[in-house]
Protein backbone atom coordinates (compact mmCIF):
# COMPACT_ATOMS: atom_id res chain seq x y z
CA UNK A 1 0.00 0.00 0.00
CA UNK A 2 2.78 2.49 1.08
CA UNK A 3 4.87 1.63 -1.60
CA UNK A 4 2.35 1.92 -4.61
CA UNK A 5 0.84 5.66 -3.34
CA UNK A 6 4.49 7.02 -3.24
CA UNK A 7 5.73 8.70 -6.23
CA UNK A 8 9.28 9.14 -7.24
CA UNK A 9 9.86 12.57 -5.65
CA UNK A 10 8.70 10.69 -2.18
CA UNK A 11 10.47 7.78 -2.33
CA UNK A 12 13.59 9.60 -3.04
CA UNK A 13 12.78 11.97 0.07
CA UNK A 14 12.46 9.13 2.19
CA UNK A 15 15.70 7.59 1.16
CA UNK A 16 17.38 10.43 2.08
CA UNK A 17 15.47 11.15 5.31
CA UNK A 18 16.05 7.35 6.17
CA UNK A 19 20.03 7.74 5.59
CA UNK A 20 20.11 11.02 8.12
CA UNK A 21 18.25 9.38 10.32
CA UNK A 22 20.87 6.08 10.36
CA UNK A 23 23.50 8.59 10.57
CA UNK A 24 22.70 9.98 13.90
CA UNK A 25 22.06 6.61 15.19
CA UNK A 26 25.62 5.18 14.25
CA UNK A 27 26.75 8.66 15.94
CA UNK A 28 24.78 7.99 18.74
CA UNK A 29 25.59 4.32 18.74
CA UNK A 30 29.62 5.03 18.73
CA UNK A 31 28.56 7.62 21.47
CA UNK A 32 27.20 4.88 23.57
CA UNK A 33 30.32 2.59 22.82
CA UNK A 34 32.72 5.13 24.06
CA UNK A 35 30.62 5.38 27.07
CA UNK A 36 30.55 1.83 28.08
CA UNK A 37 34.12 1.23 26.71
CA UNK A 38 35.84 4.54 29.04
CA UNK A 39 35.63 3.24 32.48
CA UNK A 40 37.17 -0.46 31.17
CA UNK A 41 39.65 1.45 29.56
CA UNK A 42 40.68 3.47 32.71
CA UNK A 43 41.05 0.29 34.87
CA UNK A 44 43.14 -1.79 32.43
CA UNK A 45 45.68 1.29 31.13
CA UNK A 46 45.82 2.08 35.36
CA UNK A 47 46.34 -1.15 36.24
CA UNK A 48 49.43 -0.92 34.07
CA UNK A 49 51.18 2.58 35.69
CA UNK A 50 53.14 2.97 38.16
CA UNK A 51 51.46 4.78 41.17
CA UNK A 52 51.84 8.59 40.37
CA UNK A 53 51.52 8.04 36.92
CA UNK A 54 48.35 8.82 36.25
CA UNK A 55 48.06 12.43 38.22
CA UNK A 56 51.81 12.89 36.47
CA UNK A 57 50.74 12.38 32.94
CA UNK A 58 47.02 12.43 32.79
CA UNK A 59 44.38 9.94 32.56
CA UNK A 60 44.27 9.77 28.85
CA UNK A 61 48.01 9.26 28.70
CA UNK A 62 49.03 6.27 28.24
CA UNK A 63 50.89 4.38 30.95
CA UNK A 64 54.62 5.35 30.99
CA UNK A 65 56.08 2.76 31.57
CA UNK A 66 53.77 0.03 31.78
CA UNK A 67 54.66 -2.73 34.44
CA UNK A 68 53.22 -5.52 35.88
CA UNK A 69 54.49 -5.18 39.50
CA UNK A 70 50.54 -4.29 40.50
CA UNK A 71 49.52 -7.69 39.32
CA UNK A 72 52.50 -9.78 41.00
CA UNK A 73 52.08 -7.89 44.15
CA UNK A 74 48.35 -8.43 43.92
CA UNK A 75 48.55 -12.12 43.42
CA UNK A 76 51.67 -12.17 46.18
CA UNK A 77 48.77 -11.17 48.97
CA UNK A 78 46.80 -13.68 48.39
CA UNK A 79 44.40 -12.67 45.39
CA UNK A 80 43.90 -16.50 44.48
CA UNK A 81 42.85 -16.60 48.11
CA UNK A 82 40.18 -14.84 47.70
CA UNK A 83 39.16 -16.28 44.21
CA UNK A 84 39.40 -20.05 45.88
CA UNK A 85 36.86 -18.95 48.38
CA UNK A 86 34.27 -18.11 46.18
CA UNK A 87 34.96 -20.65 44.16
CA UNK A 88 34.76 -23.68 46.59
CA UNK A 89 31.43 -21.39 48.07
CA UNK A 90 29.52 -21.16 44.91
CA UNK A 91 30.25 -24.52 43.59
CA UNK A 92 28.67 -25.81 46.66
CA UNK A 93 26.00 -23.69 46.89
CA UNK A 94 24.90 -24.62 43.03
CA UNK A 95 24.87 -28.10 43.38
CA UNK A 96 22.79 -28.19 46.33
CA UNK A 97 20.42 -25.54 44.92
CA UNK A 98 20.22 -27.67 42.18
CA UNK A 99 19.37 -31.01 43.46
CA UNK A 100 17.04 -28.97 46.08
CA UNK A 101 15.17 -26.89 43.84
CA UNK A 102 14.77 -29.85 40.98
CA UNK A 103 13.82 -31.92 43.82
CA UNK A 104 10.85 -29.80 44.73
CA UNK A 105 9.95 -29.10 41.32
CA UNK A 106 9.12 -32.67 40.27
CA UNK A 107 6.20 -33.03 42.72
CA UNK A 108 4.87 -29.12 41.92
CA UNK A 109 5.18 -30.10 38.41
CA UNK A 110 3.95 -33.93 38.12
CA UNK A 111 1.85 -35.20 40.59
CA UNK A 112 -1.29 -34.12 41.93
CA UNK A 113 -1.60 -33.41 46.08
CA UNK A 114 -4.18 -31.53 47.92
CA UNK A 115 -1.67 -28.98 49.23
CA UNK A 116 0.15 -28.31 45.52
CA UNK A 117 -1.03 -24.83 44.97
CA UNK A 118 -0.25 -23.73 48.24
CA UNK A 119 2.95 -24.58 48.61
CA UNK A 120 4.00 -23.27 45.47
CA UNK A 121 2.42 -20.24 46.02
CA UNK A 122 4.70 -19.91 49.30
CA UNK A 123 7.32 -20.62 47.48
CA UNK A 124 6.53 -18.36 44.61
CA UNK A 125 5.47 -15.56 46.94
CA UNK A 126 9.31 -15.74 48.60
CA UNK A 127 10.67 -14.48 45.58
CA UNK A 128 9.91 -10.86 46.51
CA UNK A 129 11.32 -11.13 50.23
CA UNK A 130 14.34 -8.54 49.98
CA UNK A 131 17.26 -10.19 50.75
CA UNK A 132 18.33 -7.01 53.53
CA UNK A 133 15.26 -7.70 55.73
CA UNK A 134 16.73 -11.05 56.65
CA UNK A 135 20.33 -10.19 57.27
CA UNK A 136 20.06 -9.16 61.27
CA UNK A 137 18.24 -12.80 61.93
CA UNK A 138 20.69 -14.62 59.72
CA UNK A 139 23.68 -13.11 61.19
CA UNK A 140 22.29 -14.29 65.11
CA UNK A 141 21.47 -17.50 63.59
CA UNK A 142 24.98 -17.77 62.40
CA UNK A 143 26.80 -16.55 65.93
CA UNK A 144 24.49 -18.73 67.41
CA UNK A 145 25.28 -22.21 65.88
CA UNK A 146 29.18 -21.26 65.47
CA UNK A 147 29.42 -20.64 61.73
CA UNK A 148 30.22 -17.09 62.03
CA UNK A 149 33.30 -15.70 60.29
CA UNK A 150 33.40 -19.65 58.37
CA UNK A 151 32.75 -20.12 54.40
CA UNK A 152 29.87 -22.57 56.08
CA UNK A 153 27.77 -19.65 56.51
CA UNK A 154 26.73 -18.98 53.53
CA UNK A 155 25.74 -21.66 51.93
CA UNK A 156 22.61 -21.90 53.75
CA UNK A 157 21.56 -18.37 52.34
CA UNK A 158 22.98 -18.76 49.24
CA UNK A 159 21.15 -21.74 48.44
CA UNK A 160 17.53 -20.79 49.96
CA UNK A 161 17.41 -17.51 48.60
CA UNK A 162 18.30 -18.79 45.13
CA UNK A 163 15.52 -21.33 45.53
CA UNK A 164 12.15 -20.23 45.25
CA UNK A 165 13.08 -18.51 41.61
CA UNK A 166 14.74 -21.97 40.72
CA UNK A 167 11.88 -24.23 41.55
CA UNK A 168 9.53 -21.52 39.43
CA UNK A 169 11.45 -21.51 36.68
CA UNK A 170 12.11 -25.60 37.33
CA UNK A 171 8.44 -26.13 37.79
CA UNK A 172 7.49 -24.52 34.42
CA UNK A 173 10.12 -26.34 32.81
CA UNK A 174 9.28 -29.84 33.76
CA UNK A 175 5.27 -29.15 33.47
CA UNK A 176 6.52 -29.45 29.46
CA UNK A 177 7.66 -32.70 29.93
CA UNK A 178 4.69 -34.83 28.13
CA UNK A 179 3.17 -37.12 30.72
CA UNK A 180 3.76 -40.37 28.74
CA UNK A 181 7.01 -40.82 29.79
CA UNK A 182 6.44 -41.44 33.14
CA UNK A 183 3.62 -43.45 32.26
CA UNK A 184 5.61 -45.73 30.01
CA UNK A 185 8.62 -45.82 32.75
CA UNK A 186 5.84 -46.92 35.35
CA UNK A 187 4.90 -49.73 33.65
CA UNK A 188 8.22 -51.30 32.93
CA UNK A 189 8.74 -50.85 36.70
CA UNK A 190 10.05 -47.78 37.94
CA UNK A 191 8.84 -45.79 40.71
CA UNK A 192 8.35 -42.23 41.46
CA UNK A 193 12.03 -41.64 42.47
CA UNK A 194 13.69 -43.62 39.72
CA UNK A 195 11.37 -41.66 37.84
CA UNK A 196 12.93 -38.79 39.00
CA UNK A 197 16.82 -39.45 38.68
CA UNK A 198 16.80 -41.59 35.21
CA UNK A 199 13.95 -39.71 33.51
CA UNK A 200 13.20 -36.34 34.68
CA UNK A 201 16.40 -35.03 35.73
CA UNK A 202 18.14 -35.67 32.43
CA UNK A 203 15.62 -34.18 30.85
CA UNK A 204 15.48 -30.81 32.89
CA UNK A 205 19.25 -30.60 31.52
CA UNK A 206 18.75 -27.31 29.72
CA UNK A 207 16.32 -25.38 32.40
CA UNK A 208 19.18 -26.72 34.89
CA UNK A 209 22.31 -25.14 33.25
CA UNK A 210 20.25 -21.80 32.71
CA UNK A 211 19.32 -21.48 36.38
CA UNK A 212 23.03 -23.13 37.37
CA UNK A 213 24.38 -19.32 35.10
CA UNK A 214 22.20 -16.82 36.34
CA UNK A 215 22.62 -18.29 40.16
CA UNK A 216 26.15 -18.65 39.83
CA UNK A 217 26.95 -15.59 38.82
CA UNK A 218 24.53 -14.09 41.24
CA UNK A 219 26.43 -15.95 44.18
CA UNK A 220 29.79 -14.88 42.51
CA UNK A 221 28.85 -11.19 42.81
CA UNK A 222 27.40 -11.91 46.22
CA UNK A 223 27.71 -8.85 49.11
CA UNK A 224 26.04 -8.53 51.76
CA UNK A 225 25.81 -11.88 53.32
CA UNK A 226 29.25 -12.02 52.58
CA UNK A 227 30.31 -8.70 54.54
CA UNK A 228 28.54 -9.03 57.27
CA UNK A 229 29.10 -13.35 58.01
CA UNK A 230 32.77 -13.30 57.05
CA UNK A 231 35.23 -10.90 59.04
CA UNK A 232 39.10 -12.36 58.94
CA UNK A 233 40.81 -11.60 55.69
CA UNK A 234 41.70 -15.40 55.41
CA UNK A 235 38.18 -16.41 55.02
CA UNK A 236 36.89 -13.29 52.72
CA UNK A 237 35.33 -14.06 49.33
CA UNK A 238 36.15 -12.39 45.92
CA UNK A 239 33.27 -9.68 46.22
CA UNK A 240 35.09 -8.32 49.72
CA UNK A 241 38.76 -8.73 48.32
CA UNK A 242 38.19 -5.32 46.82
CA UNK A 243 37.64 -3.25 49.90
CA UNK A 244 40.29 -5.55 52.05
CA UNK A 245 43.05 -4.27 49.43
CA UNK A 246 41.49 -0.88 49.35
CA UNK A 247 41.92 -0.17 53.43
CA UNK A 248 46.03 -1.59 52.68
CA UNK A 249 46.25 0.13 49.86
CA UNK A 250 44.01 3.68 49.27
CA UNK A 251 46.16 5.02 48.09
CA UNK A 252 47.91 3.06 45.50
CA UNK A 253 45.36 3.64 42.66
CA UNK A 254 46.85 0.80 40.16
CA UNK A 255 46.67 -1.96 42.64
CA UNK A 256 43.13 -1.79 43.25
CA UNK A 257 42.91 -1.57 39.57
CA UNK A 258 44.73 -4.55 39.24
CA UNK A 259 42.25 -6.51 41.95
CA UNK A 260 39.64 -5.27 39.62
CA UNK A 261 40.73 -6.01 36.07
CA UNK A 262 41.90 -9.87 37.81
CA UNK A 263 38.33 -10.33 39.59
CA UNK A 264 36.73 -8.93 36.26
CA UNK A 265 38.66 -11.43 34.09
CA UNK A 266 36.43 -14.55 34.82
CA UNK A 267 33.62 -13.06 33.54
CA UNK A 268 34.95 -11.49 30.43
CA UNK A 269 36.15 -14.97 29.60
CA UNK A 270 33.19 -16.87 30.02
CA UNK A 271 31.09 -13.99 28.35
CA UNK A 272 33.36 -14.57 25.22
CA UNK A 273 33.75 -18.73 25.10
CA UNK A 274 29.90 -19.28 26.36
CA UNK A 275 28.09 -15.41 24.65
CA UNK A 276 24.73 -16.57 23.92
CA UNK A 277 24.23 -19.47 26.70
CA UNK A 278 25.46 -17.38 29.53
CA UNK A 279 23.59 -13.84 28.57
CA UNK A 280 20.60 -15.94 28.02
CA UNK A 281 21.32 -17.89 31.39
CA UNK A 282 21.72 -13.52 33.25
CA UNK A 283 18.06 -13.02 31.80
CA UNK A 284 16.96 -16.18 33.72
CA UNK A 285 16.04 -13.29 36.36
CA UNK A 286 13.86 -11.48 33.94
CA UNK A 287 11.05 -13.82 34.85
CA UNK A 288 11.09 -12.64 38.80
CA UNK A 289 9.12 -9.56 37.53
CA UNK B 1 -18.52 -49.49 56.20
CA UNK B 2 -15.74 -51.52 53.32
CA UNK B 3 -15.11 -49.71 50.74
CA UNK B 4 -15.12 -51.03 46.95
CA UNK B 5 -11.10 -52.41 46.08
CA UNK B 6 -11.26 -49.71 43.51
CA UNK B 7 -11.66 -46.62 45.85
CA UNK B 8 -9.01 -48.61 48.20
CA UNK B 9 -6.61 -48.75 45.29
CA UNK B 10 -7.12 -45.18 44.58
CA UNK B 11 -6.86 -44.64 48.21
CA UNK B 12 -3.70 -45.62 48.29
CA UNK B 13 -2.34 -43.83 45.54
CA UNK B 14 -3.38 -40.88 46.78
CA UNK B 15 -1.53 -41.85 49.87
CA UNK B 16 1.81 -42.90 47.66
CA UNK B 17 1.75 -39.76 45.83
CA UNK B 18 1.20 -37.64 49.01
CA UNK B 19 4.70 -39.20 51.02
CA UNK B 20 6.66 -38.83 47.53
CA UNK B 21 5.70 -35.11 47.61
CA UNK B 22 6.70 -34.87 50.94
CA UNK B 23 10.14 -36.64 50.45
CA UNK B 24 10.99 -34.58 47.36
CA UNK B 25 9.36 -31.10 49.20
CA UNK B 26 11.16 -31.14 52.37
CA UNK B 27 14.92 -30.27 51.43
CA UNK B 28 13.35 -26.84 50.07
CA UNK B 29 10.61 -26.31 52.11
CA UNK B 30 13.25 -26.55 55.17
CA UNK B 31 15.94 -23.98 53.94
CA UNK B 32 13.12 -21.32 53.31
CA UNK B 33 11.72 -21.57 56.59
CA UNK B 34 15.16 -20.96 58.01
CA UNK B 35 16.67 -19.03 55.76
CA UNK B 36 13.96 -16.53 54.82
CA UNK B 37 10.46 -17.21 56.51
CA UNK B 38 11.64 -17.11 60.27
CA UNK B 39 14.30 -14.03 60.02
CA UNK B 40 11.29 -12.65 58.31
CA UNK B 41 9.37 -12.98 61.22
CA UNK B 42 12.62 -12.74 63.83
CA UNK B 43 13.47 -9.28 62.21
CA UNK B 44 9.56 -8.17 63.37
CA UNK B 45 10.10 -9.44 66.62
CA UNK B 46 13.45 -8.17 67.24
CA UNK B 47 12.24 -4.88 66.08
CA UNK B 48 10.62 -4.55 69.57
CA UNK B 49 13.52 -4.69 71.75
CA UNK B 50 16.98 -2.93 72.35
CA UNK B 51 19.61 -4.55 71.69
CA UNK B 52 22.91 -4.78 70.56
CA UNK B 53 23.47 -7.94 68.62
CA UNK B 54 26.07 -8.82 70.51
CA UNK B 55 25.13 -8.87 74.43
CA UNK B 56 22.72 -11.46 75.69
CA UNK B 57 20.76 -8.65 77.90
CA UNK B 58 18.11 -7.50 75.41
CA UNK B 59 15.34 -5.07 76.83
CA UNK B 60 11.79 -5.52 75.56
CA UNK B 61 10.87 -1.48 74.70
CA UNK B 62 7.09 -2.01 72.86
CA UNK B 63 6.47 -0.28 70.08
CA UNK B 64 9.02 2.79 70.99
CA UNK B 65 11.34 1.48 68.12
CA UNK B 66 8.38 1.88 65.85
CA UNK B 67 7.36 5.48 67.12
CA UNK B 68 11.16 6.39 66.57
CA UNK B 69 10.88 5.35 62.83
CA UNK B 70 7.74 7.51 62.17
CA UNK B 71 9.46 10.44 63.36
CA UNK B 72 13.02 9.29 61.55
CA UNK B 73 13.81 12.03 59.34
CA UNK B 74 16.96 10.20 58.03
CA UNK B 75 14.68 7.19 57.28
CA UNK B 76 12.21 9.45 55.38
CA UNK B 77 15.08 10.66 53.42
CA UNK B 78 16.53 7.41 53.17
CA UNK B 79 12.97 6.56 51.11
CA UNK B 80 12.95 9.44 49.24
CA UNK B 81 16.36 8.83 47.90
CA UNK B 82 14.93 5.23 46.82
CA UNK B 83 12.00 7.29 45.28
CA UNK B 84 14.13 9.57 42.86
CA UNK B 85 16.51 6.45 42.47
CA UNK B 86 13.65 4.37 41.01
CA UNK B 87 11.92 7.14 39.01
CA UNK B 88 15.29 7.84 37.70
CA UNK B 89 16.14 4.20 37.32
CA UNK B 90 12.59 4.34 35.21
CA UNK B 91 13.46 6.99 33.03
CA UNK B 92 16.96 6.55 31.87
CA UNK B 93 17.40 2.72 32.05
CA UNK B 94 14.36 1.45 30.45
CA UNK B 95 14.19 4.14 27.30
CA UNK B 96 17.65 3.79 26.97
CA UNK B 97 18.13 0.18 26.45
CA UNK B 98 14.45 -0.03 24.10
CA UNK B 99 16.74 2.38 22.01
CA UNK B 100 19.77 0.34 21.88
CA UNK B 101 17.74 -2.80 21.46
CA UNK B 102 15.37 -0.94 18.27
CA UNK B 103 18.95 -0.42 16.95
CA UNK B 104 20.16 -3.64 16.98
CA UNK B 105 16.83 -5.38 15.69
CA UNK B 106 16.73 -2.47 13.16
CA UNK B 107 20.66 -2.97 11.91
CA UNK B 108 20.54 -7.17 12.40
CA UNK B 109 23.92 -8.65 12.73
CA UNK B 110 26.47 -6.83 11.23
CA UNK B 111 26.14 -4.47 14.46
CA UNK B 112 26.69 -7.43 16.76
CA UNK B 113 29.80 -5.96 17.81
CA UNK B 114 27.87 -2.91 19.57
CA UNK B 115 25.69 -5.32 20.87
CA UNK B 116 29.20 -7.12 22.51
CA UNK B 117 30.19 -4.19 24.11
CA UNK B 118 27.56 -2.73 25.30
CA UNK B 119 26.57 -5.64 27.10
CA UNK B 120 29.92 -5.90 28.94
CA UNK B 121 28.76 -3.49 32.04
CA UNK B 122 26.09 -5.84 33.25
CA UNK B 123 29.02 -8.61 33.57
CA UNK B 124 30.29 -6.63 36.06
CA UNK B 125 29.57 -6.92 39.73
CA UNK B 126 27.97 -3.89 41.78
CA UNK B 127 31.03 -3.52 44.37
CA UNK B 128 33.63 -3.56 41.40
CA UNK B 129 31.42 -1.30 39.67
CA UNK B 130 31.45 1.05 42.78
CA UNK B 131 35.42 0.89 43.15
CA UNK B 132 36.08 1.68 39.45
CA UNK B 133 33.80 4.60 38.91
CA UNK B 134 35.37 5.78 42.98
CA UNK B 135 38.58 6.01 40.80
CA UNK B 136 37.26 6.92 37.70
CA UNK B 137 35.22 10.01 38.99
CA UNK B 138 38.11 11.37 41.46
CA UNK B 139 38.07 15.28 41.84
CA UNK B 140 41.41 15.25 40.86
CA UNK B 141 42.68 14.05 37.85
CA UNK B 142 39.21 11.53 36.65
CA UNK B 143 37.78 11.33 33.51
CA UNK B 144 35.13 13.57 34.01
CA UNK B 145 37.56 16.26 35.71
CA UNK B 146 40.34 15.66 32.58
CA UNK B 147 37.49 16.18 30.07
CA UNK B 148 36.46 19.57 31.66
CA UNK B 149 40.20 20.55 32.11
CA UNK B 150 40.36 20.34 28.01
CA UNK B 151 37.21 21.61 27.16
CA UNK B 152 37.98 24.46 29.13
CA UNK B 153 41.37 25.15 28.75
CA UNK B 154 42.67 25.63 32.66
CA UNK B 155 42.80 22.76 35.61
CA UNK B 156 39.38 21.87 36.35
CA UNK B 157 38.14 19.55 39.35
CA UNK B 158 34.52 18.40 39.31
CA UNK B 159 33.43 16.83 42.65
CA UNK B 160 30.82 14.25 41.40
CA UNK B 161 30.64 12.19 44.70
CA UNK B 162 31.86 14.37 47.59
CA UNK B 163 29.08 17.04 46.91
CA UNK B 164 25.73 16.88 48.46
CA UNK B 165 23.03 17.33 45.28
CA UNK B 166 26.09 16.13 43.23
CA UNK B 167 26.45 12.23 44.57
CA UNK B 168 22.96 11.31 44.55
CA UNK B 169 22.73 11.94 40.72
CA UNK B 170 26.42 10.46 39.96
CA UNK B 171 25.37 7.23 41.22
CA UNK B 172 22.24 7.03 39.48
CA UNK B 173 24.37 7.57 36.25
CA UNK B 174 26.39 4.92 37.03
CA UNK B 175 23.66 2.75 38.19
CA UNK B 176 22.19 3.21 34.22
CA UNK B 177 25.83 2.68 32.79
CA UNK B 178 25.39 -1.31 34.69
CA UNK B 179 21.90 -1.73 33.90
CA UNK B 180 20.87 -0.19 30.83
CA UNK B 181 22.45 -3.83 29.14
CA UNK B 182 19.70 -5.91 31.33
CA UNK B 183 16.58 -3.60 29.41
CA UNK B 184 18.94 -3.65 26.00
CA UNK B 185 18.73 -7.83 26.20
CA UNK B 186 15.74 -7.97 27.32
CA UNK B 187 13.79 -5.74 24.94
CA UNK B 188 15.90 -7.35 21.77
CA UNK B 189 14.73 -10.90 23.70
CA UNK B 190 11.13 -9.20 23.10
CA UNK B 191 11.83 -8.11 19.69
CA UNK B 192 12.77 -11.75 18.52
CA UNK B 193 9.60 -12.96 20.01
CA UNK B 194 7.07 -11.19 17.81
CA UNK B 195 6.04 -13.31 15.24
CA UNK B 196 8.19 -13.12 12.59
CA UNK B 197 5.24 -13.59 9.93
CA UNK B 198 3.95 -10.09 11.60
CA UNK B 199 7.19 -8.81 9.99
CA UNK B 200 6.73 -10.42 6.62
CA UNK B 201 3.20 -9.56 6.23
CA UNK B 202 4.11 -6.03 6.66
CA UNK B 203 7.10 -5.99 4.40
CA UNK B 204 4.56 -7.57 1.60
CA UNK B 205 2.51 -4.50 2.71
CA UNK B 206 5.73 -2.24 1.39
CA UNK B 207 6.80 -1.17 5.03
CA UNK B 208 10.09 -0.32 5.94
CA UNK B 209 11.58 -1.49 8.73
CA UNK B 210 11.74 1.50 10.43
CA UNK B 211 8.11 1.88 9.81
CA UNK B 212 7.65 -1.89 10.99
CA UNK B 213 9.54 -1.03 14.22
CA UNK B 214 7.15 2.64 14.44
CA UNK B 215 4.14 0.68 14.29
CA UNK B 216 4.09 -2.34 15.26
CA UNK B 217 7.01 -3.89 17.21
CA UNK B 218 6.88 -0.73 19.63
CA UNK B 219 2.97 -1.02 20.25
CA UNK B 220 3.49 -4.87 20.68
CA UNK B 221 6.62 -4.43 23.03
CA UNK B 222 3.65 -3.23 26.00
CA UNK B 223 3.35 -6.29 28.23
CA UNK B 224 7.25 -6.43 28.54
CA UNK B 225 7.45 -2.68 29.29
CA UNK B 226 5.49 -3.33 31.89
CA UNK B 227 7.55 -5.86 33.65
CA UNK B 228 10.64 -4.00 32.99
CA UNK B 229 8.98 -1.37 35.14
CA UNK B 230 8.05 -3.46 37.85
CA UNK B 231 11.43 -4.97 37.86
CA UNK B 232 13.52 -1.37 38.03
CA UNK B 233 10.69 -0.76 40.68
CA UNK B 234 11.48 -3.19 43.05
CA UNK B 235 15.04 -3.26 42.17
CA UNK B 236 15.72 0.15 43.10
CA UNK B 237 14.08 -0.19 46.63
CA UNK B 238 16.39 -2.81 47.44
CA UNK B 239 19.68 -1.40 46.43
CA UNK B 240 22.25 -1.77 48.21
CA UNK B 241 26.10 -3.25 46.86
CA UNK B 242 27.20 -0.51 44.89
CA UNK B 243 26.42 2.49 47.44
CA UNK B 244 27.65 0.89 50.04
CA UNK B 245 31.04 0.37 48.31
CA UNK B 246 31.01 3.67 46.61
CA UNK B 247 29.61 6.31 48.62
CA UNK B 248 28.47 4.71 52.34
CA UNK B 249 25.34 6.70 51.90
CA UNK B 250 27.33 9.98 52.36
CA UNK B 251 27.93 12.90 52.47
CA UNK B 252 26.59 13.84 55.09
CA UNK B 253 23.21 11.07 54.42
CA UNK B 254 22.71 12.36 50.77
CA UNK B 255 22.82 9.02 49.18
CA UNK B 256 21.48 7.15 51.46
CA UNK B 257 18.74 4.47 51.07
CA UNK B 258 16.72 2.41 53.17
CA UNK B 259 19.10 -1.00 53.11
CA UNK B 260 22.44 0.83 53.25
CA UNK B 261 20.87 3.20 56.24
CA UNK B 262 19.37 -0.01 57.99
CA UNK B 263 23.20 -1.70 57.38
CA UNK B 264 24.62 1.00 59.31
CA UNK B 265 22.72 1.01 62.32
CA UNK B 266 22.89 -2.55 62.61
CA UNK B 267 26.20 -3.33 61.84
CA UNK B 268 28.58 -0.29 62.05
CA UNK B 269 26.45 0.98 65.36
CA UNK B 270 25.31 -2.58 66.68
CA UNK B 271 21.88 -0.87 67.11
CA UNK B 272 20.62 -4.00 65.94
CA UNK B 273 16.53 -3.30 67.48
CA UNK B 274 16.63 -0.47 65.67
CA UNK B 275 18.16 -1.26 62.84
CA UNK B 276 15.65 -4.45 63.05
CA UNK B 277 12.79 -1.78 62.46
CA UNK B 278 13.86 0.22 59.81
CA UNK B 279 14.36 -3.86 57.69
CA UNK B 280 10.68 -4.23 58.95
CA UNK B 281 9.59 -0.88 57.75
CA UNK B 282 11.39 -1.21 54.16
CA UNK B 283 10.08 -4.85 54.14
CA UNK B 284 6.82 -3.52 54.43
CA UNK B 285 6.96 -0.49 52.20
CA UNK B 286 8.36 -2.84 49.05
CA UNK B 287 5.16 -5.03 49.67
CA UNK B 288 3.09 -2.41 49.40
CA UNK B 289 4.57 -0.57 46.40
CA UNK B 290 4.77 -3.57 44.68
CA UNK B 291 1.36 -4.70 45.60
CA UNK B 292 0.29 -1.25 44.51
CA UNK B 293 1.78 -1.17 41.10
CA UNK B 294 0.86 -4.50 40.37
CA UNK B 295 -2.93 -3.70 40.59
CA UNK B 296 -2.69 -0.26 38.95
CA UNK B 297 -1.20 -2.04 36.06
CA UNK B 298 -3.57 -5.22 35.83
CA UNK B 299 -6.76 -2.69 35.76
CA UNK B 300 -4.85 -0.79 32.92
CA UNK B 301 -4.40 -4.28 30.99
CA UNK B 302 -7.64 -5.25 31.39
CA UNK B 303 -8.86 -2.43 29.16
Amino acid sequence: MIKENMNEVDYRKSKIKSRIAWTIAIIFACLMLVLTLAPFFFMIMNSFRKQFDMLQQGVFHLPDPWIIENYVEVIEKGFFGYFLRSVIVVAISLVLMLIISAFAAYPLSRMKFKLNPWIYALIVAMMSVPMHVTLIPIFKLTTAVGFYDSLKSLIGPYVAFALPMSVFILTAFMKTIPKEIEESAEIDGCNRYKNFFFMILPLSKSGLSTLAIYNGVSMWNEFAFANTLLISPQNKTLPLALGQFKGEHAMNMPIIMAVLTLSVLPMIILFIIFQDKLVKGMMAGAVKG
Amino acid sequence: MKKDNKLGLAQAKARSTARAATVFLIPALLLITIFIIYPVIDTFVISGYKWNGISSDRFFVGMDNWKTLIHDEMFWKSFKHNLIVMVFSILLQIPLGMLLATFLDAGGKKFNLFKVIWFLPYLISSVAIAFLFNYALMTNGGIVSSLATIIKGQKTNIDLLGTAPNALYTVIGVMAWQFTPFYMVYFMAGYGNIDTTIYEAAVIDGATRWQYIKHIAIPLLGPIFKTACTMSLIGSLKYFDMIWNMTQGGPAGSTELMATYMYKLSFQQFNMGYGSTVAAGMFILITAIALIFNKVFKVKEDY
